[in-house]
């Protein structure tokens, strides 16, 4: 079982990262039938308005423990393999990706379960903070996250 | 005498001016008591998050001399 939690500054390209993951980890592993990820991206327009670009803070001494802590409960609850959790911080740009979360499984009821999860938990806990800077020149935090839960 | 480290974070490190203060203390304070007296005339927005040690508490919760304290709003990552 692997896992790599990584917070960055400089940009995440997700698919060149999980290709990395699977190349340094699995050694030729072929116990994985199931592969879930889920990609975050920064929309243009919230709440009506056009936004020129993001600021994304952290309190970085807690968000490493809680990321570690959240990864390893998925791990209690779900058989998975290999776990791989990226967020960006700092200056983000429109389509510019923020979050990663990828996870492999032997089957696909504990990949999607747990991708779905570590997602929720990381939204719910983990110590981010968007400011979005507007088209129109004003800047605002934003209040709370949107349910993740249709 | 020991220090408590004081932590602030997106809208309430702008609100109070500084993302870190400290005070002293020679025992248990507790988390709304910390506030108190490192900011004695702003009041703590309602919706407001406590991590003591980088672990998430109430204001109720007690904080140690040599303990870290962060005060943040509601977070929004992901």
């Amino acid at each position: 079982m692997t896992s790599l939690i990584r917070v960055q500054t400089d940009a995440l390209e997700p698919w060149q990262e999980i290709a990395k993951f699977q190349t340094d980890n699995f050694n030729g592993h072929t116990d994985f039938g199931a592969t879930a990820t889920f990609v975050g991206t920064m929309r243009d327009l919230n709440e009506g308005d056009e936004v020129f670009e993001m600021t994304l803070e952290h309190y970085p001494a807690m968000t490493e423990k809680k990321l570690a802590e959240i990864v390893v409960e998925a791990e209690s609850k779900w058989p998975l393999l290999h776990t791989l959790l990226m967020h960006r911080v700092g200056i983000i740009k429109p389509a510019d990706p923020i979050v990663l979360v990828a996870v492999w499984s032997a089957h696909r009821a504990a990949a999607f379960d747990a991708c779905r999860f570590l997602m929720e938990a990381l939204k719910h806990q983990a110590p981010f903070w968007k400011k979005e800077n507007l088209v129109s020149g004003q800047s605002r935090w934003i209040a709370k996250n949107t349910p993740g839960i249709s | 005498m020991q220090t408590i480290k004081v932590l602030y974070f997106a809208s309430l490190r702008e609100l109070i001016g500084t993302s870190e203060t400290s005070i002293e203390a020679t025992g248990p304070v507790g988390a709304a008591a910390v506030w108190k007296a490192v900011n004695p005339s702003v009041e703590l927005p309602g919706s407001s998050l406590v991590a003591i040690n980088q672990s998430y508490a109430s204001l109720d919760s007690m904080v140690q001399p040599g303990d870290e304290v962060a005060f943040f709003p509601p977070v929004t990552g992901g």
